[in-house]
């Protein structure tokens, strides 16, 4: 550990992450910090030009409201996203977002992003809420943009690429930066903050994927995303809000192709194998989950609901009728060369539907011959990830604006968690779902404005301690210390029982969580006996967890993501046991309370005291704004 | 899909500090085998096949192979990336070829400026008006 320099940067306000929300964070806090002196650092683990969920592109985005031709309210898209969640959600977080959110697409637009427009020069919508975009280089010029207004600070503002966040770093009850090391040469890195934003993104392969072979890294969400943004708000010791609220996508099988464009722009309908439309055959079943069964449209985790029945009935495959679909659009053009040009369109737009965001569906349809315009392809549910920008909910709980917050979600400064100086957005922070990647963007812009506002409120430089810095520097270097002390004794550079390499102690969490938290392969059920069993188990991982070895930086960087994992874990299983009722059913289902309980109609909130490691779970009011 | 090299088309993007595949993978596992001079996939089954690698290659010798667990050998897609549009080239297992070209961006690489020409209407660090706002949102003219 001698080889490895340590590096200490100061700084005011500390990004951690470099993708939507990151990017926000970095356009916003530039033209504030410039006009108050301050600094600001952004830190990715890769390159922002091609980090996070939006590497490969976006066909769409998910959230415009288009306020300014009165298109939605706010209110509306509140309530929209309240039905979703099965009446889980903060109104004041979802609203603060939705006011601004047209604002970042509008920039987007101006940067050179392409928007689809019709004849008017208006958008062009996918459903109410999603606009089409040509979205292959949407995050390099989002992240052009990041960089060049960090560029306006001149040394004041830098990004720093590379860096594999570990760590928050306390001083008592306030956080005050980050640690973490270089995954290209050996240096460890302290950063010093006045306040710390954490946008690092969700967390996949905490279940067993479907498929383990090399499409193992075919997750519907991207493998690079390993639950940092929890692990670094829970080990702060932040109030945590609805881990339990997993997100389950149905997506095209296998290959997890975005299915929107289908259900949505081209009205395509899923049927069982026999051609059945679910949601009509299997309808009545929506009214127990009323109101938001009878709602329209439909909440995503229940319309998942419908076609896990049919699947469990044995009436697969599901398909997603493309072949209709296309034909029902052309049968209404009269005109015959019409009708072709239209047809030609629609197969172009398909295409670069999954070419955008998902281009191994586009492979997997080329290598099984697939044309959608003449046969279907089957959809099936993918495994739980952990996504609150999305149709999740899982991540930090956060005050709200003092405008529109009710005032027990209101402590100061909006986007902060409960621990003072720590921020979150996007992915990080939790019950404001549905804000994808414009609304996560959004999000970033608003808690990195307010964060600064903390940093010219708590001016004084922050102090960490020679002691403590060694301290997490043993710590997180450790895994090469214990690979370098033992690896001489066993033949082989895996198998050895003093230690164990990061890629069996991630399979083993995935086995663990799919097997007793409800995964795949036992139809997303679970119960309080699965459930404690599985924290069981847990709990040996977690002593195990000091035994993790690493032979280069790569494999360290394989580590803390497998400890981020397992956290990101221990909490989703200690908030679905804590809530004694179904609420999701079609992201999980409890079989020892399979009802939907008006008591349950609360977050349920959870929090981990550094002080002690003990959890608490707590309850928590929803209000209506 | 995991991408892999074709080892006569990569010239280890010529001996330079860092080849453009290891600088952009998200998941960091294209690495240079120095040796050969020539890169490869470190794990193959942590590839989310994004293509980035694919798409910066400055040679075109990253390609992608369909996950042997669940695509049938025989097909390929391949993209050919400029600086205002991108071109696919999807191949079909039978044969069949289909080509797409979509644009990718409406300004010059490098020009972005943040504000875009909006002003901010305010100087409060506390009020909720965000950078650019109002003007950028387009409700007041
Ligand atoms: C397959 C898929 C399709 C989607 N489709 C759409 C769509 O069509 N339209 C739409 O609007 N939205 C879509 N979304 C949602 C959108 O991508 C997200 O809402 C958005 O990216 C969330 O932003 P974020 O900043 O929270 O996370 P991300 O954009 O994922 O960024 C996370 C960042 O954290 C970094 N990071 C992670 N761990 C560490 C660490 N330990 N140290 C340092 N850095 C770290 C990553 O490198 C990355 O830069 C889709 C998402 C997925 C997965
Ligand atoms: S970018 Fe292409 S040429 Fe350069 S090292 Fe990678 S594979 Fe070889
Ligand atoms: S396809 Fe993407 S994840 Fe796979 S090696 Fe290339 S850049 Fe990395």
């Amino acid at each position: 550990m001698n080889n490895f320099e340590t590096i200490q940067i100061e700084t005011d306000l500390l990004i951690l992450g470099g993708g939507m929300a990151a990017c926000g964070a970095a356009f916003e806090a530039a033209h504030w910090a410039k006009q108050h002196n301050m600094r600001v650092t952004l830190v990715d683990k890769a390159a922002m030009e091609r980090s996070g969920a939006v590497a490969m592109g976006l066909s769409a985005i998910n959230l415009y409201l288009g306020l300014k031709n009165g298109k939605n309210t706010v209110e509306d898209y509140v309530n929209y996203v309240k039905t979703d969640l099965m009446g889980i959600a903060r109104d004041d977080l979802v609203a603060n977002i939705a006011r601004h959110v047209d604002s970042s697409v509008h920039l987007f637009e101006k940067w050179g992003l392409p928007i689809w427009k019709d004849d008017e020069g208006n958008y062009v919508n996918e459903g109410r809420w999603q606009i089409m975009i040509h979205g292959e280089s949407y995050k390099n010029i989002v992240s052009e943009a990041a960089k060049n207004a960090l560029k306006e600070l001149g040394n004041n503002g830098q990004y720093i690429e590379r860096v594999f966040i570990t760590e928050p770093i306390m001083n008592g009850d306030r956080c005050v930066g980050a640690a973490g090391f270089s995954v290209r040469e050996n240096k460890f890195y302290i950063f010093k903050a006045k306040a710390v934003l954490d946008v690092m993104g969700g967390a996949v392969h905490v279940f067993r994927p479907r498929s383990v072979g090399e499409g193992l890294g075919r997750s519907w969400y991207p493998p690079f995303n390993s639950g940092a943004s929890a692990y670094f708000t829970l080990k702060s010791g932040a109030e945590m809000t609805c881990q339990e609220v997993r997100f389950v996508p149905v997506r095209f099988k296998d290959s997890y192709g975005p299915v929107g464009a289908w259900f949505l722009l081209f009205k395509a309908k899923a049927t069982n194998a026999k051609g059945e439309d679910y949601m009509v055959t299997r309808a009545s079943e929506l009214e127990k989950w009323a109101p938001y069964g009878t709602a329209k449209p439909t909440p995503a985790n229940l319309r998942n609901y419908l076609m896990m029945l049919e699947v469990e009935a044995g009436n697969g495959p599901i398909y997603m009728k493309t072949d209709d679909a296309i034909k029902e659009i052309v049968a209404n053009i009269p005109d015959e060369k019409e009708a072709k040009r239209k047809l030609k369109e629609l197969e172009s737009e398909a295409w670069e539907d999954f070419l955008d965001m998902t281009i191994s569906q586009a492979l997997n349809w080329a290598a099984h011959n697939i044309s959608p315009e003449e046969m279907p392809s089957e959809i099936a549910a993918c495994e739980p990830y952990f996504i609150s920008s999305h149709s999740g909910a899982s991540g930090a709980w956060i005050s709200g604006p003092e405008d529109l917050a009710p005032a027990d979600k209101f402590w100061g400064y909006p986007n902060m968690t409960t621990v003072k100086g720590l921020f979150a957005a996007g992915d990080a922070s939790g019950a404001s779902s549905h804000k994808f990647s414009s609304g996560s963007f959004t999000e970033g812009r608003i808690a990195a404005k307010s964060a600064l506002a903390f940093c010219s409120d708590n001016p004084d430089p922050v102090v960490v301690g020679d002691a403590h810095i060694e301290e997490l520097k043993q710590r997180i270097l450790q895994p090469l210390v214990t690979f370098e002390e033992h690896k001489d004794y066993a033949n082989d550079a895996d198998v050895n029982p003093n230690f164990i390499k990061p890629r069996m102690f991630m399979f083993r969490l995935q086995k663990i969580m799919d097997e007793y938290a409800g995964g795949t392969s036992v139809g997303f059920k679970t119960s309080k006996a699965l459930l404690e069993k599985g924290l069981e188990f847990l709990q040996y991982m977690k002593e195990d967890a000091e035994k993790l070895a690493a032979s280069d930086l790569n494999e360290l960087m394989r580590c803390w993501e497998n400890v981020h994992r397992m956290w990101q874990a221990e909490s989703h299983i200690r908030t679905i046991l804590f809530r004694e009722e179904t609420r999701w059913p079609g992201y999980y289902f409890r079989t020892d309370f399979p009802e939907m309980k008006e008591e349950w109609k609360c977050f349920a909130n959870c929090k981990w005291d550094p002080e002690t490691g003990t959890w608490e779970m707590l309850k928590r009011e929803i209000e209506e704004i | 899909m995991p991408s892999f090299v074709i080892n006569e088309k990569c010239d280890g993007c010529k001996a330079q500090d860092r080849t453009a595949c290891q600088y952009i993978c998200p998941n960091d596992l294209m690495i240079l085998d120095k040796d050969k001079n020539k890169a490869y996939n470190r794990a193959v089954d942590m590839c989310w096949e994004c293509y980035s690698c694919v798409k910066i290659c400055p040679t075109q010798a990253i390609e992608v192979r369909g996950y042997a667990d669940f695509m049938p050998l025989g097909a390929s897609v391949q993209p050919m990336r400029s600086t205002d549009a991108i071109m696919w080239a999807v191949k079909f297992r039978n044969q069949k070829v289909k080509r797409f070209k979509f644009p990718i961006r409406t300004t010059p690489e490098g020009t972005i400026d943040p504000a875009a020409g909006f002003s901010t209407g305010t100087d409060n660090l506390k009020d909720t008006h965000l950078r650019t706002e109002p003007g950028s949102l387009g409700t007041r003219p």
